[in-house]
Order: structure tokens, then sequence, then C-alpha cells
């Protein structure tokens, strides 16, 4: 029978393989169905029905359709709280709201220059699109302040909401494998001493192991 | 205990003001002024190391980011005051859902017409009509999607307001008054009658009567 959770969307898309890691973790079946979107699929009238913006990636269970990579995170954990790692979102109120700051932090802070160098720098060259260096220059610069920060964090705490590996942690997973493993700015990372180890350690996590392998096969 | 919000002056706090209001718990503004950079100074990088606001202090307990912090006290006081998380999983789903939405598509563009038309001449820079012309316009778009949504749907999450509609409220008030371009609103029917709807509500009035 096939599994009732369908994530829709190319592995190679940063925001879906945020899902499908958080997925993995749960330890909750899916199927994965692909959106080509050099094809425009993700422009055309089904898929806009369900994700009205036209982003990867969309969501289905059997109760629900939902949209927006950290939302759908939030929901898997909820509804399977009681399934794969129980720690994800954290099983108190104090730990939950801690895991939400680096959430937003990643969302708000991290995310925009790391996916426009991501975009730059992997995609682009794809697509045969020409870099534009400037912006390079400008999101490579912001992205070194925030890692600071970063850096500064995880020196006092193992994990970013604290003790324990969490959505938080999962949810830089996508950007940074770029641009580690995908580019060469990965120094960025590696040269700060704790976010090095931070990296280290959240991406040899065997459910990001499975993310990353369907994304070479994919 | 009194939850002390820093930087109300300013929009993203004004996020954590309302859903305060809206569960009826007790806060005590502390003001930052951005300006002569209170943000960069080395005690409050000790509460918001990014130098962001807002961040609030609820007795030991310091937290940031507007987003995390509503979402902490909607559901810590889940049972008081106004429900702005829905009545079930799926319905929680979807409040998340649509405050992803405002952070990640309403968000960014808004910003960047508050920043380049409200605050440039007193950051020290020159306002970029490029950017100011290019985030209106994917704003617009933004604002189509709502508009077809909220024709199906009284408020974003469904038919009860929640946090995501709350999330909306500073920045909206900004594009609305200062910014000058409450025609965006204005010219979405939907969008309009929502507009209409939470910008009434007495926790808001309240907010900016502060």
């Amino acid at each position: 029978m096939a599994a009732p959770v369908k994530v829709y969307g190319p592995t190679l898309s940063t925001a879906v393989s945020r899902v499908l890691a958080c997925l993995i973790e749960k330890d909750v079946d899916f199927q994965l169905i692909p959106i080509n979107m050099s094809k425009g699929e993700h422009k055309k009238p089904d898929f806009i029905k369900m994700q009205p913006f036209g982003q990867v990636p969309a969501f289905q269970d059997e109760s629900i359709s939902l949209f927006e990579s950290r939302a759908i995170c939030r929901y898997i954990c909820d509804k399977y709280a009681d399934k794969g790692n129980k720690e994800l979102y954290g099983t108190n109120p104090l730990a939950k709201a801690s895991i939400d700051q680096w959430l937003e932090a990643e969302g708000q802070s991290f995310n925009p220059p790391s996916g426009a160098l991501v975009f730059q720098l992997a995609f682009a060259p794809r697509m045969k699109i020409p870099q534009d260096e400037g912006l390079i220059k400008q999101n490579q610069e912001k992205l070194g302040k925030v890692l600071d920060v970063y850096e500064k964090r995880l020196g006092e705490s193992r994990f970013l909401a604290g003790d324990e590996f969490s959505l938080a942690d999962l949810s830089h997973l996508p950007n940074t494998q770029y641009l580690v493993a995908g580019t060469d700015r990965g120094e960025l990372f590696t040269s700060r001493k704790n976010v090095g180890r931070w990296w280290s350690e959240i991406s040899s996590r065997e459910s990001w192991k499975k993310v990353v392998q369907m994304q070479k096969s994919g | 205990m009194v939850v002390k919000v820093y930087g109300t002056a300013y929009a993203s706090p004004k996020r954590v003001l309302a859903c305060l209001i809206e569960k009826g718990i007790e806060f005590e503004a502390v003001p930052v002024d951005l300006i002569k950079g209170e943000h960069r100074s080395p005690e409050y990088l000790k509460l918001q190391p990014f130098g962001a606001l807002p961040v609030i202090q609820d007795g030991d307990y310091t937290l940031y980011e507007s987003r995390a912090i509503i979402r902490y006290y909607a559901e810590k006081y889940k049972s008081q005051g106004t429900d702005l998380l829905g009545k079930s999983i799926e319905e929680r789903g979807l409040v998340e859902q649509w405050l992803e939405v405002e952070a990640q598509n309403f968000h960014p563009h808004i910003y960047n017409l508050t920043l380049h038309i409200l605050f440039a001449s007193a950051l020290g820079f020159p306002p970029d009509e490029k950017v100011i012309k290019e985030s209106e316009e994917k704003l617009g778009k933004v604002l189509d999607v709502y508009e077809e949504r909220l024709s199906k749907s009284n408020y974003l999450a469904g038919d009860f307001f929640s946090l995501a509609d709350l999330s909306h409220l500073p920045f909206t008030q900004y594009l609305v008054g200062p910014i000058n371009k409450e025609y965006m609103i204005r010219s979405r029917k939907h969008v309009s009658a929502w507009w209409d709807q939470i910008s009434s509500r007495p926790s808001w009035k309240k907010v900016l009567q502060l």
C-alpha cells in the first residue's frame, strides 16, 4: 500500500530536502513525487492548486495539504510526535521555544545570504545564468557576520537550541550542504572551529546521509 | 511576572505586543534607540546576539525572534484570552503555513519598502528606487495570492483569527500609513476586508496607542 504521506518537488531543492530530512528523522514513510522545474511543472495549474505561490515543496497526508517547508516540518513533529526522534522539536515548552528561536534565526538571518550564495554559486552555472559578483561578495559578508554569532553560540552549546540535535540544526542542512560540498566557499563554515565541528556532526547523521544519497540518485 | 519587551517603538516588537494583549499577559515596554545604535551595544548583544529587535525577558528567561516569542506565549497560555493556534493539529498546521508565508514571502518585500522608504535617510544611505519598484511588484504578486485565499476563507488559516494574521499587522500598518501605499490593500477587495477586520481588533488599537 502506498504511504499516505506525499512530498512534491525535486530532491535537489533545498526546501524539499529540508522536509525529507525531517520525515526520515521521524521515521515517517513517504512517497516523493518529482516536479520538473526546468519544464515549469511548478507553475502549472495542478501544482498551483496545491501551492499557490508556485514554489516547492507541497505536502499531503490523509488529513491535510500543506506548503512552506518549515511549517511542514513543525506539522510532522506535531502529528507524528511519538515516532522516530522524539526530541526533534523539544519535549517541553522551553526547549520548543529555543528551537523556534533558532529556526527563525535560520529563516530570517541565515537563509537569505546562504540561499543567495547557493543560487549564485551552485544553480546559476547549471542554468547558464551569469553570476553576479557584487551579490556574491555582499552575501558572503552577510553570511560571515551571521556565522560569527553561530561560532560564539556553538562554543557554549553543542547544538543551536541546546544539547540535542533539533529541527533548528536540521533546517540548516540543505543550504550548508551545497556550500560546503558543491562550491569553493565551504571554508566559511570549516574555518570557524565551532561551526565546523557542528557541521561535521549534523551532516553525518544517518537521516542527512540518506537525503544526500537521494539527491545524488534523483 | 511582567514580560519585558525591548524596542516597542519599532514594527517587529509590535507583533509580540499584539500577541501579549490578545492573551491578556502583562508587559513592560523597554525602549531601544536604533539611531543611537543601542541595539549594537554590548549589553543589548548579550540579550540578542544578532542585534535585532525584539527580545523579551520573562524573569530569568530570555527569548528573541518575534515569531518564536508569539508561538511560545500563544502555546503557554493556550487556554487564556484569544486562541491564536487553531483547535486541532491540522488547524495548527495551517497557522504555521501562513505564518511561514508571512515570514518568507510577504516580509522580505515589505521590509525592503520599509527600509528604503522610511529609514534610509535616518540610517545614512540613499533609497534605492530599483529595489523599491521591484519590492512593490513582488509584494503585489504575493497579495494577489492572498486575495484568492481570502475569497475562500475569512482569515488566512481558516475562519478564525490566528498568529498568521497577527504577524502581518505591524508592517502592513507601515504600508497603509507612512509608506503611503494603502492602494495595494484597498485595490484588493478581500485583502481590504481582511485588513479592516484584523486592524480594528482592540489589541491592535491598543498597540498603536502605546
